[in-house]
């Protein structure tokens, strides 16, 4: 029974994954997304980790992929991955890299299995037990977390800023170099026209 | 309860989606894409996180995965903001215009 379900949800997980990382549109990469990350909520369920499943849904799939959709919206998808690629080859040698790796990491895990586990299954990931630790052992690390959250904070307002002078820091003569400037504005230009009410056709493939 | 799942599943399943990510990050121009990837990597490391928790038999790991959780949520943040910045810039939507960045 738990073999059954653990296969069903890590196919799911693997499909969405696979969906994720083929798929031209980003949008429909966001929602594949989606799907990869509740799975991965029911295996921390099926692994006793209760408290994370839920986090992970709430923190992953609530806040994250709103953001994430968010910046799909905002940044007028469909025009990015058309059009020839100029780095062609190297991008093909992603698929003798990842099955490199693939496979060093099967060779690495295939030394976990002589490694005897510490306890039983018992049942450590219950809340309490993960406050505990929270509070105790890694109380440090907790309250850095807090730094850094507000430091990123800081940061994402500081670098979603408007210019100084009210005006959308887009002007196109501004500390770029000649050579790409004639060809930005026209991109520009043409970006800005099409706005977002008018997707080009071969986005969703 | 009776047929508990082994750990090494959930550590091959990590493995794939790991590698899922990778060849994600490499393969893909759009960088919200990539950003995907990303997450997908850590989600994939959390995995194993939990797994090995689970098999050593303490709470550690689960500890450690909500550390990673708020490191994702921040980097997210700060990532989405100066791919939005970059993009008022150019316009523009490819990794390859984040060498505006350089100095």
């Amino acid at each position: 029974m738990a073999h059954v379900a653990f296969s069903l949800i890590a196919a799911l997980a693997v499909a969405s994954a696979l969906g994720l990382v083929l798929k031209r549109n980003a949008i429909h990469g966001a929602l594949f997304l989606v799907v990869n990350l509740a799975s991965v909520a029911a295996l921390y369920l099926t692994l006793g980790a209760e408290f994370l499943a839920a986090a992970q849904v709430i923190v992953y799939a609530g806040a994250i992929m709103v953001l994430f959709v968010f910046a799909i919206m905002v940044l007028i998808p469909g025009k990015e991955e058309t059009g020839p690629d100029p780095r062609r080859g190297w991008r093909l040698a992603a698929v003798p890299v990842g099955a490199l790796l693939l496979l060093q990491l099967a060779v690495v895990l295939r030394g976990l299995r002589s490694v005897a586990g510490a306890g039983g299954p018992g049942t450590p990931g219950s809340v309490e037990a993960i406050a505990r630790l929270l509070f105790t052992q890694y109380l440090f690390p907790f309250e850095l977390t807090s730094v850094l959250l507000l430091a990123a904070m800081v940061g994402v307002l500081l670098l979603a800023r408007r210019g100084h002078d009210g005006r959308a820091s887009r002007r196109p003569s501004r500390g770029w170099g000649p050579a790409v400037r004639g060809e930005r504005m026209m991109v520009g230009r043409a970006a800005g026209r099409r706005g977002a009410g008018a997707p080009p056709s071969e986005a969703s493939e | 309860m009776m047929d508990l799942v082994p750990e090494s599943y959930y550590v091959g399943l990590s493995a794939v989606l790991f590698t899922i990510g990778v060849v994600g990050v490499i393969i893909r121009r759009n960088p919200l894409v990539m950003f995907m990837s990303i997450e997908l990597m850590l989600n994939a490391g959390n995995l194993a996180l939990v797994a090995f928790g689970r098999r050593a038999g303490n709470a550690d790991g689960q500890a450690l995965v909500f550390f990673v959780m708020a490191v994702a949520a921040a980097e997210v943040a700060v990532g989405l903001a100066i791919i939005v910045a970059v993009f008022r810039l150019r316009r523009r939507l490819s990794v390859d215009d984040l060498s505006v960045m350089r100095w």
